[in-house]
């Protein structure tokens, strides 16, 4: 028997409160349980009399996908229900409102942009980790919890890299929300995560610019036309935004997935590293291209179909890995350093498009006058950025692609580690120094960077005589 | 409960072990085997033993049209699998015929079933590879959950609340949630003759509880198998397919 949602009512020891929200396809109800005492809301799909398909598919996606996820930029699901009587999921109460209300302020102070679409990328760049393209990023999608990170909801678009997709087996109608949709979305391909870096760049646009990119399509027809219109650049509609921000959303937007940002990483990457961002005409740009070059660029996508496809999610995030080199550039560490060289070049062949960061930690005193503001600090800050780039000469990357950073820590490897955390890194390779009796005793920065990090670490060594052979060789002498 | 499905062994000790050991892993309530425990492979008596031993313990399994073959002739195995059968039926022992004859073609568990091949004729040995296949099955049973063999290649289809039916990709060790909103339909691929490409050894994991299926590949030493196949005189075909998985 079904049963529909009403204030009151029970189910599986839940009880409706207040109806909170209702949507196109769902409403959203308060819900308790006296096993939970946390606050709790309860989604529940509205199904029209007879077969409505879409709904029903998207609420099966979610059922598959959403118990999977876990971390802090999703809602916990603690219960579901069945079709039979009453589908629903429960979940978390986030305290936080959805971003749609500070996307109705836009444009928002420039700061305020970049810490926004930092912590959106953070939450997909998380999803994506898990396997899982949104496929529907908007406003209403991005939830803030008090603490600041952003939650992603309603996975009801969404296609996991390893389940089912019952969405693109069961319909063939492109489906997102129009603003924000990805071009290869309006031509039916499931399976880029690079489509929701996409739908951030839009969104980007609009904290910045107060505008949608491509206004308010209605129908899928003006949403074509996203194939080949460039929109209005953002610096031409509000003149206080950077080059580099202007240039992040533009990539973001490009029509051809190759030629955005490859994952959500490296998007991040870029917004908090505002002075690497490589500059290239998109961060020039003042006007909309020109009626030639938008005839011409309307008439060779009349015969794209699709876009190239990563083979798999997992297979593209590695294909994009962010690669954090840390460097010791003590003389008597050359050879060392130059073998860390070669296994950077040798992982730049089999992954093209990784992102290289180069760091130098700059050991600065546990107590006393911080290096970095007398003269001599500034200097060694300064001989150090240029000892490393010095280093890096020799990598066959595009500016964008190579990054240097200069790290103040009085602990090496914490700031190593710290570093790593905040660019995402996927990967560190770091040289260890040889053995020595301190080093014994104090630990070893590669062990402790080794042993702490969330990400894989490759530590370079020099070959090194077994001190066992050597002796044997020289008994034998 | 964690439920390990195995099929289509085909005589083949090799993989039917290295599956065992996968397993011992993987905190297995109850063994179910969906048939044709013999044939094609070079140890039909060692694995007879086994499943006996294990049926002892609480294992399902059902028969398949080769361990048919066994006890009555069937003419629509093609000349190899007629010419191993014909080679197995002199390795066996009464028990061991007598074993294979009294399987029953279906099992049920709750709402699950298990079957050898499409559940609406079981006796006729039809192959489930498309979605045009598959909807006889879902017509025939009520069950929630059925698991055929057969193929050699693992699939998954569903039938919506509409009654269509749609085949599904998936992927290897994630465990697909069997929403309660569809019925389903599980091929799990073999374990002693895979045949789609990769001459891993399949079988799957049902766990009830969480009400997910994962499908699983692991490998085991073919080159000792097709060498067995050669000096058994059996058909060389048999022993060069197990190493690509064809």
């Amino acid at each position: 028997m079904q049963m529909r949602p009403h204030t009151g009512l029970e189910i599986d020891g839940f009880t409706l409160g207040e109806k909170l929200h209702t949507g196109g396809f769902a409403t959203i109800w308060e819900v308790t349980h006296p096993q939970h005492p946390a606050p709790l809301v309860m989604k529940v799909p509205t199904i029209l009399d007879g077969f409505d398909g879409p709904t029903i598919v998207g609420f099966e996606v979610e059922q598959m996908i959403m118990p999977r996820l876990t971390g802090p930029h999703v809602a916990r699901v603690l219960a579901q229900g069945d079709f039979a009587r009453m589908a629903y999921i429960v979940t978390e109460r986030i305290a936080g409102g959805s971003m749609w209300q500070a996307f109705k302020r836009a444009p928002l102070p420039i700061d305020a942009v970049i810490e926004m679409a930092a912590r959106m990328a953070q939450a997909v760049h998380d999803l994506h980790r898990q396997h899982v393209i949104h496929l529907d990023l908007k406003p209403d999608n991005f939830l803030q919890r008090p603490t600041g990170e952003m939650v992603l909801i309603d996975f009801g678009l969404s296609r996991h890299d390893h389940l089912p997709d019952l969405l693109a087996e069961e319909f063939t109608i492109p489906m997102g929300t129009f603003p924000y949709i990805a071009p290869e979305q309006y031509l039916r391909q499931r399976g880029d995560l690079r489509s929701d870096l996409y739908a951030l760049g839009a969104m980007i646009y609009q904290l910045a610019t107060g505008r949608m990119p491509f206004g308010e399509p209605e129908t899928l027809k003006q949403v074509r036309q996203r194939l080949w219109r460039d929109p209005v650049p953002p610096r031409a509609l509000r003149n206080e935004i950077p080059e580099w921000l202007q240039e992040i959303i533009l990539r973001a937007l490009e029509v051809d997935p190759g030629r955005r940002y490859q994952s959500a990483a490296q998007l991040i990457f870029d917004l908090t590293h505002p002075l690497q961002v490589r500059l290239t005409e998109r961060a020039h740009k003042m006007a909309q291209d020109g009626f030639w070059t938008v005839w011409k660029r309307k008439r060779a996508m009349k015969k794209v179909k699709s876009f190239g496809t990563p083979i798999s999610m997992a297979g593209q995030i590695d294909r994009a890995p962010i690669l954090l080199v840390a460097v010791d550039l003590s003389p008597e560490m050359e050879s060392l350093s130059h073998h860390l060289f070669l296994a950077v070049q040798r992982m730049l062949v089999i992954q093209p498009d990784a992102r290289v960061a180069c760091v130098n930690v700059l050991k600065t005193a546990r107590i006393g006058i911080d290096q970095s503001t007398d003269e001599a600090g500034n200097h060694l800050h300064v001989s150090r950025l240029v000892g490393l780039k010095a280093w890096a000469t020799g990598f066959d990357l595009p500016d964008d692609r190579l990054t240097y950073s200069i790290l103040e820590n009085s602990d090496p490897a914490s700031g190593i580690l710290d570093h790593a955390e905040a660019v995402e890194a996927d990967h560190i390779l770091m040289g260890a120094r040889g053995h020595s009796t301190t080093r014994r005793f104090l630990g070893s920065v590669s062990a402790r960077v080794v042993a702490e990090a969330h990400c894989s670490v490759t530590v370079i060594r020099l070959p090194e005589r077994r001190k066992a052979l050597a002796e044997v060789e020289e008994s034998a002498a | 409960m964690r439920l390990a499905i195995l099929t289509d062994i085909h005589a083949n000790r090799e993989a039917f072990e290295a599956v065992l050991a996968d397993c011992a892993g993987m905190r297995i309530d109850r063994f179910v085997f969906l048939g044709d425990i013999v044939g094609y492979g070079p140890d039909p008596d060692w694995c007879i033993d086994k499943l006996i031993e294990m049926q002892a313990a609480g294992a399902l399994a059902v028969r398949g049209n080769h361990d048919r073959a066994v006890g009555v002739p069937d003419g629509a195995l093609n000349a190899n699998a007629r010419r191993v059968i014909d080679w197995t039926v002199n390795r066996l022992s009464a028990a061991h015929k007598a074993f294979l004859s009294g399987l029953p073609l279906t099992v049920a568990q709750e709402d699950l079933l298990f079957v050898h091949a499409s559940a609406n004729d079981p006796q006729d040995w039809i192959y489930v590879t498309s979605e045009r296949h598959a909807m006889p099955s879902f017509r025939v049973s009520t069950a929630r959950v059925i698991f055929c063999g057969h193929v050699h290649k693992p699939a998954l289809y569903s039938q919506d609340m509409t009654g269509r039916v749609m085949g599904h990709g998936f992927g290897y060790g994630t465990g697909v949630p069997l929403i309660r909103s569809r019925r389903w339909l599980a091929v799990v691929g073999s374990v002693g003759q895979p045949r789609d490409g990769s001459g891993l050894a399949s079988w799957s994991i049902m766990d009830t509880e969480r009400n997910e299926l994962t499908f699983r590949r692991v490998g085991y030493d073919s080159a000792t198998t097709a060498r067995k196949v050669r000096s058994a005189g059996l058909p060389e075909a048999l022993a060069a397919r197990l190493v690509k998985g064809i």
